[in-house]
């Protein structure tokens, strides 16, 4: 049994100019450690499974909008580990149906001051996306996610193909196979920096007196009269009054843990990034037709990804086919790249849904809820979902969670964003 | 990569010359069943880290589905069989049973 220790002292320092400054003249030895690393406690308000970027959000939410401050957040690797340390980073929201671009959106917008909110240096990059039109189908659909936005609030256009290489000079809009018709084009989407989101949330947590439990893994969900009381873990059990299960590819199996079933399939999704090269590229594009994006990072490396593997994997690797899909079909777009060398390639496993939306719910277990299925495109929704999971599970209601309930898939009341979102990102 | 023999044609098949089906042997709920059964047929997935089973087609081969019993965690194959079962047959399973003792997957093991 995990025994009480005394609360750690979690006093961090402020991160500023001043602070650099004040560093600079005592060699750094004043930084303080960004997150704790406690004992387990043996009762929580909230324990939240999984600290990639949804459940660390969660938790950080629930101490600052809801004051709710008992919390743990249990991980079984290192936090940011999954898929938010594994992403491309592309953050936009112009998504079709209303209740994604509310929620995308939301996200989006609370990007945009997320650093001086966690008084943490995400790097959010509001670069501009664009999702290029290379059939008449996607030109029509694309004009229709256009006028959907602008009635959602939402600002994008449909551009020209000349406004295309005028924003994005490397791009070769004549084809042979898929000239580029115009595009989707979204000027505050962007990206940030992955591993800082996760890093930024987990020091805030930590701060407001949240344990972070790393290399924990929750191996069973103990109920008692069809109500959670707690877990089982690497660590030893821990009883809970409500429980976040925010596990992406691995709720399945933490949903079996529950007792209930996932209308969700884990999946592999791959990315790959370039030898650092000049600075080339400074919006981000996707080719949904061909299937695959790319974007320059700040180191200069071109960050490319495409679609998923068809099959259900667990591995955290992709197959070698789908690489060479993602990057044959980029380099008749960009043709630059095909003197490029990959420095480095590595996967994920993502949890898809039916209708290619997350689930945001209450589920048949009592007080205890879920968050999952955000598959290939989650990164880009971490401050708006954690905002809705953490309204949901203190108060019992979330307009921004409502419509993304596990009941929609008996009701047919899909959010179809399958047709919208064509490709992995 | 994934190489699945296909049971028609007898060839080791790569993934690339397959399609994957999905999961294996769903009952399919039509017009007048439940709402339950209905979105139990249409949505809901076993998706198990471990044994599974899949509906696979060789697509650039002779054409036809077929059934395959494969690890999700490690990608073993336990074997492949043909498409015309409701389950999997008794050798699969035994196969399974020698690399993974105490294995289930619904209401088999
Ligand atoms: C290659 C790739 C590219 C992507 N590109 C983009 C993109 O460009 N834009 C975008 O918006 N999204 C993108 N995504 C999707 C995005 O990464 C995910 O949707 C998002 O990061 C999911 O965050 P999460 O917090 O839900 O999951 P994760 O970050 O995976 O966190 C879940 C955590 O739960 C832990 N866990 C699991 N089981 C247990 C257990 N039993 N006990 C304790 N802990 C457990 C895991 O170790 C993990 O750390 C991409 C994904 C991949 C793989
Ligand atoms: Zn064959």
């Amino acid at each position: 049994m995990p025994s009480e220790i005394p609360r750690m002292k979690r006093e961090m320092s402020r991160y500023s100019v001043f602070a650099v400054a004040r560093e600079a003249f005592r060699d750094h030895q004043g930084w303080t450690r960004a997150w704790g690393s406690p004992e387990p406690k043996r009762k929580y308000d909230v324990i939240i499974i999984g600290a990639g970027g949804h459940g660390l959000a969660t938790a950080y939410y629930l101490g600052k909008n809801h004051g709710i401050r008992n919390v743990a957040v249990l991980e079984k690797g290192w936090l940011g580990g999954g898929n938010t340390g594994r992403n491309t980073t592309i953050i936009r929201s112009n998504y079709l149906q209303d209740p994604s671009a509310a929620i995308y959106e939301k996200a989006r917008s609370l990007y945009e001051d997320l650093s001086q909110d966690l008084n943490y240096n995400v790097m959010f990059s509001p670069r501009g996306v664009m999702m290029l039109a290379q059939t008449e189908h996607e030109i029509r659909g694309y004009k229709r996610t256009a006028h959907a936005n602008a009635l959602q609030g939402v600002a994008t256009e449909f551009i020209s193909p000349a406004r295309v290489k005028q924003l994005c000079p490397i791009m070769e809009i004549r084809g042979p196979r898929y000239p580029v018709l115009g595009a989707l084009w979204q000027p505050r989407g962007g990206t940030a920096r992955h591993d800082a989101v996760a890093w930024g949330y987990a020091r805030k947590c930590s701060e407001m007196g949240m344990d972070i439990i790393q290399k924990c893994e929750v191996t069973g969900v103990r109920s008692q009269g069809g109500k959670v009381v707690g877990v089982t873990t690497s660590r030893g059990d821990i009883d809970c009054d409500k429980l976040g299960v925010v596990v992406a590819g691995h709720s399945g199996h933490v949903a079996d843990m529950a007792g209930f079933r996932l209308p969700i399939e884990s999946v592999a999704l791959q990315a790959l990034v370039s030898e650092p090269i000049k600075p080339c590229m400074d919006v981000v594009v996707m080719a949904n037709t061909v299937h695959g994006y790319m974007s320059q990072s700040d180191k200069g490396e071109m960050v490319i990804g495409g679609g998923t593997d068809g099959y259900n994997n667990y591995t955290q690797r992709g197959s070698f086919h789908h690489i060479e899909e993602t990057v044959r079909a980029l380099v008749e777009t960009f043709p630059m790249i095909s003197r490029l060398k990959m420095l480095r390639q590595w996967g994920g496993i993502v949890d898809v849904t039916g209708d290619r939306s997350p689930i945001l719910s209450k589920t048949p277990l009592e007080n205890c809820f879920i968050n999952c299925g955000w598959g290939t495109g989650g990164f880009k929704a971490i401050p708006g979902s954690g905002w809705g999971m953490a309204e949901l599970m203190a108060t019992g209601y979330s307009p921004l969670t409502e419509a993304f309930g596990l009941d929609r898939f008996s009701e047919g009341r899909f959010i179809d964003e399958s047709v919208a979102a064509g490709v992995a990102h | 990569m994934l190489i699945l023999k296909c049971p028609y044609c007898g060839v080791a098949c790569d993934e690339t010359e397959l399609h994957a089906g999905g999961e294996a042997h769903l009952t399919r709920h039509g017009p007048g069943s439940s709402d339950a059964d209905f979105e139990e047929y249409l949505f809901m997935r076993e998706n198990p880290r471990g044994v599974h089973f899949e509906r696979w087609r060789h697509v650039y081969g002779c054409g036809k589905w077929f059934h395959a019993a494969r690890d999700t965690a490690t990608l073993e194959v336990f074997g492949t069989y043909s498409a015309q079962v409701a389950e999997p047959p008794k050798d699969v399973r035994a196969a399974i049973t020698a690399k993974v003792p105490g294995w289930r997957w619904r209401d088999l093991s």
